[in-house]
């Protein structure tokens, strides 16, 4: 469009569907987790509707269980809220990261920053804080459809969460977010540096506060990035942050 | 069940607004350098972050096990999926009775 950046020469079609197969790589780790919630949400008495409900309309597994496990562990509903709320306030400092790569007004941003997701946002990360808005969309979409679907299976089969566990496959969801991790920080020594810092931060913080607020602190490993600007593509000129 | 519903609602406007606050205030202005240089490590920070905490938060021995392998996997070269089922195969094994359980 009106971008003064080099043309990427495939076309926003061709990224899009770039994004949804990196999508179907996601798809089955998120139904997975998607029918775990469901089943959970019924054995809490959730009722059918609510955990089909839920996934559409949150559309964010972390937030979903937290709701889920406070509210099941006799947690208040602003416990809950609350706690729901910190572990996804990462798509605050996400959604700015994407914003200038989103087109349209700030409504139409505003709606587009939905599809903003954890798996998305790094593989539309091109390298040096820079985003592909077709590839987010594509995979967000494949996404969307294996978690609302895979809500639906959970709440119709509600498999024992035991059986999972035996089958090994609580290992898939963390395991493909070690994947996108491993290839995030494969070119960058810097972005491996953030990740061991984040993790330990992560790691430091589970013992003492929710998961929510551990999350969140990973985050601030980032501000490593502070010192000398983008690793790759974009300019180099130390221009001083607003 | 009101509790539940409302509960759905509100994390639901929270996690919108949460999402839409960047692109709305930030409008088509770029980011300046510095900010970029914090945002190309906060995928790397916040996916170590989701994997410590997803593995903290429900520990188990063939879990992490099963993790490990994932990355030595894909280390040496094996494709995505293939480094997954190592991964998933590897916990179930060591789930089995008689084993780290």
């Amino acid at each position: 469009m009106d971008d003064a950046r080099p043309a990427e020469p495939p076309t926003p079609r061709e990224r899009f569907s770039g994004g949804m197969r990196i999508g179907l790589g996601l798809a089955f780790p998120t139904f997975l987790l998607a029918v775990t919630f469901g089943a959970t949400a019924r054995e809490l008495g959730w009722g059918p509707w609510a955990p089909v409900v839920a996934s559409v309309v949150v559309f964010s597994g972390s937030a979903q269980f937290t709701l889920l496990t406070v509210l099941g562990g006799g947690g208040s509903l602003p416990t809950a809220v609350t706690s729901a709320a910190l572990i996804n306030a990462r798509f605050a400092p996400m959604g700015l990261a994407v914003a200038p790569n989103l087109r349209g007004g700030r409504l139409r941003r505003a709606a587009e920053g939905q599809t903003v997701v954890d798996g998305s946002f790094v593989a539309a990360h091109l390298g040096g804080g820079r985003f592909d808005r077709e590839r987010m969309m594509g995979a967000t979409a494949v996404q969307f459809v294996a978690w609302v679907g895979g809500t639906v299976v959970g709440v119709l089969l509600a498999p024992p969460e035991e059986l999972t566990q035996a089958l090994g496959l609580d290992v898939v969801f963390p395991g493909f977010f070690l994947l996108l991790l491993l290839d995030e920080i494969r070119h960058s020594r810097r972005a491996a540096a953030a990740a061991g810092f984040g993790g330990a931060i992560a790691l430091g913080l589970t013992l003492a506060v929710p998961a929510g607020v551990a999350l969140l602190g990973s985050a601030v490993a980032a501000f490593i990035g502070l010192r000398g600007g983008p690793p790759e593509d974009a300019a180099d000129e130390e221009v001083a942050a607003a | 069940m009101t509790t539940i519903w409302v509960g759905i609602a509100a994390v639901a406007v929270v996690s919108m607004v949460m999402k839409a606050a960047g692109p709305a205030l930030l409008g088509n202005r770029e980011l300046p350098p510095r900010a970029l240089g914090v945002i190309a490590l906060l995928a790397a920070a916040l996916l170590a972050g989701l994997v410590v905490v997803d593995t903290a938060g429900d520990f188990s021995w063939p879990l992490l096990a099963g993790l490990a392998t994932v990355a030595l996997a894909r280390w040496r070269g094996a494709p995505e999926l293939v480094a997954i089922v190592l991964g998933v195969v590897v916990a179930a094994l060591l789930r089995l009775p008689g084993t780290l359980g």
